[in-house]
């Protein structure tokens, strides 16, 4: 297990996301892996996030691996029942691929198919528990495998999700069925970031901090509007609204918040870059990663 | 009760192309307490349906369209009325409008559409809190229904989505797990919040349902 070795290892892990394409044409997003690869610990490979319809997160985390790198593969629950979900599970397991990112998933109905059925038929404590059986050796209805799969198990946690109690409650099920590390959403500021590492110092697991480079005014306000409980400080709005690149602004303004991060005796961080892909590098340059 | 909201008329037009001579029947029980199916919205019907050049030939108020003995019993006394339509029109659920097709010769059409189990807060204000899910869970969860008022179904806890208490699908719906843990609070149980809840057993409301 290369990446739980890495987490042993390293003071500060560096995981990245990259979106599979939508189509068949994996050249640009492998392009993308290929000129961070080596500087980073890992990639997570999202699973139709958003609900928005792109390649499977399996096919590419399966291309990732055969380029030689470290894919870590999300799976949700949002599309695929009991039985597609141990399936896709046993086939990422023989195609090599050793790390999974377990989450609930976005309602279909704000995605791009918002007709679709939303599945759901089990929550992703329940997937979790289940990886851990098949990692036991059996199915979830116990029936014996031929061969079990192996994997460093991953979760997801939203720091903003209010109120935060119920948050902790469903860490620590995830804790207990088997996840061993935690990637947040993003972090905008460091006083929320503070306050989030005071709420879970008594948690005994490895979190990665999210990390996500501001483009423009419109996404702080989305942002301000739709996900955060702590709205993005004016003055970074004023920042971003005066600058002459606010793309490179953004940028710069997410490498001071990783500098600041590694002051803080975090695990490490997981860059989303949202958009920002082709950026990645100057990130990953001024963060000095 | 079974809450119905009634088609687009366009829709209703299209379903009767052909058809002259229209028997509407509507629902003494769940229908008119939405206001879809009652005597007043059949009289409305009949009137858009004359003035779209129909001819309804009769209405006829149903108590319970769903009590399919009743229903056959009806329409077998109306049987002049049912022969002299060529179509019918029910303005009721599904199971209403199934029930009176399975007793006449002629083609029914549905006038609503079936939206879900609804608990009525005053009128005209409708809440879905049970999805008849074969397997009640209400005691695990301090009296509150996750399977139903959440919109993804689940069991262990709210997902990322919920901001201050709001659910990712719906900003204007309180997030239902809030409430669940709320009930905690007070003292009352609700084990699923504490537990590894077990995935739910989708085996016992294999559809169509059945007792006899």
């Amino acid at each position: 297990m290369k990446l739980r070795d890495t987490f042993n290892k390293k003071d500060f892990v560096v995981t990245v996301e990259i979106p599979p394409p939508r189509g068949t044409n994996v050249r640009d997003a492998l392009a993308i892996a290929e000129k961070i690869g080596d500087r980073i610990d890992a990639i997570n490979v999202t699973d139709n996030q958003r609900g928005i319809m792109r390649m499977s997160s399996l096919a590419f985390s399966h291309l990732l691996k055969e380029s030689g790198h470290e894919p870590i593969m999300q799976i949700t629950c949002r599309d695929r029942n009991r039985l597609a979900l141990q399936s896709d599970v046993l086939g990422a397991a023989a195609l090599s691929i050793e790390n999974l990112c377990v989450m609930t998933g976005d309602h279909p109905s704000l995605g791009d198919h918002p007709d679709a059925k939303a599945v759901f038929d089990l929550d992703s404590v329940q997937l979790i528990d289940i990886i851990s059986r098949l990692q036991r050796g059996e199915s979830m209805i116990g029936k014996r495998l031929n061969g079990s799969p192996e994997f460093f198990l991953g979760g997801v946690l939203n720091p903003f999700a209010a109120p935060f109690e119920l948050q902790l409650m469903k860490l620590r099920k995830k804790i207990e069925a088997g996840t061993e590390f935690f990637q947040t959403q993003p972090f905008f500021d460091i006083e929320s970031l503070k306050e989030f590492l005071d709420r879970v110092k008594d948690i005994n697991t490895k979190i990665l901090i999210g990390v996500t480079p501001l483009r423009s005014a419109k996404m702080i306000h989305f942002l301000n509007e739709k996900v955060l409980t702590r709205p993005i400080p004016d003055n970074i709005i004023s920042k971003l609204e005066s600058a002459d690149d606010p793309v490179r602004e953004g940028i710069e303004l997410a490498s001071e918040f990783v500098h600041r991060t590694k002051d803080m005796m975090v695990d490490g961080i997981h860059i989303m870059p949202i958009g920002s892909e082709a950026h990645l590098p100057l990130l990953l340059d001024l963060a000095g990663l | 009760m079974i809450v119905t909201k009634q088609k687009p008329f366009e829709e209703i037009l299209r379903y009767t192309e052909g058809e002259k001579c229209i028997y509407i029947i509507g629902c003494g029980e769940c229908s008119t307490q939405c206001h879809t199916g009652g005597e007043e919205d059949i009289k409305d019907m009949k009137e858009r349906l004359e003035g779209a050049g129909k001819e309804v030939v009769a209405t006829t108020l149903i108590q319970a369209p769903c009590q399919e003995l009743d229903t056959e019993r009806i329409l077998r006394k109306n049987k002049e009325l049912v022969t002299s339509s060529e179509g019918i029109l029910v303005l009721a659920c599904g199971a209403g409008v199934q029930a009176v097709s399975e007793a006449v010769d002629r083609p029914v059409h549905p006038g609503c559409n079936s939206m879900f189990l609804g608990n009525i807060r005053r009128r005209m204000h409708f809440y879905e809190k049970c999805s008849m899910c074969g397997e009640c869970v209400l005691n695990d969860y301090g009296g509150i229904c996750p399977v139903t008022r959440c919109p993804k179904g689940l069991l262990n806890g709210p997902c990322g989505g919920i901001i201050n208490g709001k659910c990712e699908v719906d900003s204007e719906k309180v997030c239902v797990w809030g409430l669940i843990y709320e009930r905690m609070e007070e003292g009352i149980k609700a084990d699923g919040l504490m537990r590894i809840y077990s995935p739910k057993n989708y085996g016992v409301c294999v559809r169509p349902g059945k007792i006899e």
